[in-house]
Parts: C-alpha cells; structure tokens; sequence
C-alpha cells in the first residue's frame, strides 16, 4: 500500500478494449506497476476529497494530547476509521460516477461460481441494449479480461498479484482506463473471495453476491460477513439441482438469517432461465445519460 | 488475508497523522462483526512496522461487542456469534454497534 495515500500500489493494470489492441504485456512486457491515481486525480498527493482530519462523526480529534497516567509518553487520541483512506477514495469514486450517471456493481462471489460467464451472457444478451464495461480483479492472468473482451465489452484487467481483493485505489484507475459513458453499466468482478472482498468499499452503487448450488448451500451461514453486505444474492446453475445435494428452501432461509434484507434471485446462465431477472434488476438502476 | 492491508492501512495512517514521531503503544477498536480477526493483525503488527517510527510498539485491542436490534420485537441484544439472530427468533435485526475497525488513540514517546 502507498505510505503516503494508503492506496495499493501494487496492483497490474490493464484495460482490454474491443477496440484496442491487445496490449504487449500478454505477451511479455508490462506497463509498470503505475502508480496513476485514478478518478480522484491526487497524483500530488494534494487529498481533496479526502482530508482525514476529522474522526467517523466529523467532529475533529483534533491530536488532542493527554499526558499519560504512567507519564512515560504522551496518549494522541486519533478515533480514526483503519480503512478510512480506503473508505475516502470509495466516495470520491462514487461520487465521480454518480455525477456521470454510471451504475456501478460490485460483484463478488468464491472462485468458480460463475462471475465471468454470467457477464459473458449479459454482455451479449443486452449489447445494443444497454452499455457494459467490466473491470475484471483477478490474482493473475488476464484470462477473464479475454472472455469478456472477446463477448464485446470493454474491460479492464487488474491483477492484485498476492492481494486477495480490490480496493478503491485500483477501481478508481479502472474507472479512468474505462472511460465508461454516461448512462451505462461498469460490473466490478471482484476476486473470487467470500471474505476479504466485504470489508472493501470500492463506490459501487450495489453489491451482487453470486453464489452456485455446486458451492453447497451452507453459503451464507458460513461467510456472514460478505453476505450480510449483499444488496442482492444471485443463485446459479439452477439447472443443475437435479444432480446435487442443494436444498434452495433451506438456502432461503439461512439466507434470510444473514442477510435479511438481500434480495434473491435463481438463474442459469448456461440455460438463461432466470436472467431476465438479473436483466430487470439492472435496468431498474441504471441512471439516465447525462447530456 | 485482509488484515495484512488492514495493518498496513492503520500504520500509514498513525504515520501521517504523526509524521516523524516515535510511537510506543497503538490502541485500536475492532468489533465483535468488523470481519477482521484480531490476532492476524497481532501478527502482522511486528511485520508492518518493522523499520518505521512504530517499530517494536505495543498494540492493544478493544473488541467491544455487537449491538443489534430486532426489527420485530424491538428489542436490543448482543448476538453470540456473526450470525444475528434475536432470541424471539427474528432474524429481521439491524446492527446497531460493533462493525467498526478503529484507531482510538496511540502513545508517542
């Protein structure tokens, strides 16, 4: 992470347009690991939105000095948020995105249950419809990134090396390798992870959790954390309930328990059954394009 | 592994808000439903400040329990696990306290 604004530095970068050529890098050279800010434009580290000066209610710590009891040193009292930097950089990317009239989705899920294929399928279902960009966050490879140029959408690949999630920082240079136009849709296909991947604002308007009956249906008990952060809970491969042990009424109600207020939904991207749900659901939040 | 970046997060933050100080004690607050696991960052506390103007501080932890409250019945209770559930059976709750991951207060020399 930078020791000055707290952003990763160490993320690879790499935007995939349908329209431009696939960089050198898959091949061999790479870019840098570039150290260039994103939407927020702090690259002096001059913070503007984020001057965290003030503690969580506003009110400002102040670096109140106390002397301490023992009188060996002196108490600074700080009542700052850890991921505060962090948290600072999510608003000022949603704020950005906001004032552009873009929904963003921050979609997450464990490795495997079908992220990358389900924005494949949405891709080309509502391309002519209604305008996706993707930023892929993966460990490695740009594999992903490939897939969904390949369906038509432009994309941006992160690749976090040992990091085991996306953070404002990375999203925010997404956002500017994307460009993406007003009135569309930018899905932020998190790393395959039900755990660190809640704790991180990255400005998403909504969090999507994917989850799959192959997983196993104790899901949502056993990752709380993510689940309770879940505006909605997508269940796929739904044609496959027939060969697995999956009990979708006793998934609903975990499900409710740990995250009461999420909203669920049941699809097969292989087969499309259900999507139009998903489609419906995506329709209902994308702002109209600002002239 | 969150909590490595989540250390790494609380270190610069006491570095910039006290640029250049040595610092002997770092207190911080992580609640019962922050998702973050106290003794991981323990772990990576030694790690991180290695070679900083924290190096070879004390961390202490606050772990103040969660608060929710029911929805149904109204009532306020501390779940016992991260699974809120009230005793009237509800699952319906609202977390009230407890998600916060916080640096309450350091201890320069």
């Amino acid at each position: 992470m930078c020791g000055t604004c707290g952003c990763s530095s160490g993320a690879l970068i790499t935007v995939l347009a349908p329209d431009r050529p696939v960089p050198a890098w898959l091949g061999g050279g790479h870019p840098g690991r570039a150290h260039d800010h994103g939407p927020h434009e702090h690259g002096a580290h001059d913070h503007g939105p984020h001057e965290h000066e003030q503690g969580p209610g506003g009110q400002d710590a102040g670096h109140a000095q106390i002397p301490d009891a023992s009188g060996a040193g002196r108490t600074v009292q700080l009542q700052q948020k850890v991921l505060a930097k962090n948290d600072d950089l999510a608003q000022a990317n949603r704020q950005w995105l906001r004032d552009r009239g873009i929904l963003a989705i921050n979609l997450m899920s464990s490795p495997g249950s079908g992220k990358t294929t389900l924005l494949e399928r949405t891709t080309r279902e509502l391309a002519g419809r209604m305008s996706i960009s993707v930023i892929e966050g993966d460990q490695e490879t740009a594999l992903d990134a490939k897939r969904i140029q390949a369906a038509g959408s432009p994309v941006v690949q992160i690749n976090t090396g040992v990091g085991c999630h996306l953070d404002a920082d990375m999203v925010a240079q997404g956002l500017r390798g994307l460009d993406p136009p007003s009135g569309s849709i930018v899905v932020i296909e998190n790393v395959g992870n039900l755990v660190c991947p809640a704790l991180f604002d990255l400005g998403e308007e909504a969090k999507v959790v994917l989850a799959s009956v192959t997983e196993g249906a104790d899901k949502p008990l056993k990752y709380p954390h993510m689940f309770r952060q879940a505006d909605l809970v997508l269940l796929n491969k739904t044609d496959l309930l027939p060969y697995v042990d999956f009990d979708v009424r006793q998934y609903m109600s975990d499900l409710r328990r740990a995250a009461p207020d999420a909203m669920l939904l049941q699809l097969s991207v292989t087969t499309g059954d259900g999507m139009q749900g998903w489609y419906d659901w995506l329709r209902r939040r994308v702002p109209p394009p600002h002239d | 592994m969150h909590e490595l970046a989540i250390t790494e997060g609380l270190v610069d933050a006491v570095r910039e808000r006290l640029p250049g100080r040595r610092v002997t004690c770092v207190r911080l607050e992580i609640g019962a439903l922050s998702g973050v696991v106290a003794d991981s960052v323990r772990f990576c506390f030694d790690l991180v400040t290695e070679g900083t103007s924290l190096e070879g501080a004390t961390l202490e932890i606050a772990q103040p329990p969660a608060v929710c409250r029911c929805r149904i019945c109204g009532r306020d209770f501390e779940p016992d696990g991260p699974i809120a559930m009230c005793p009237c059976g509800s699952a319906e709750v609202t977390v009230l306290a407890g998600q916060d991951l916080k640096i309450t207060s350091v201890q320069v020399a």
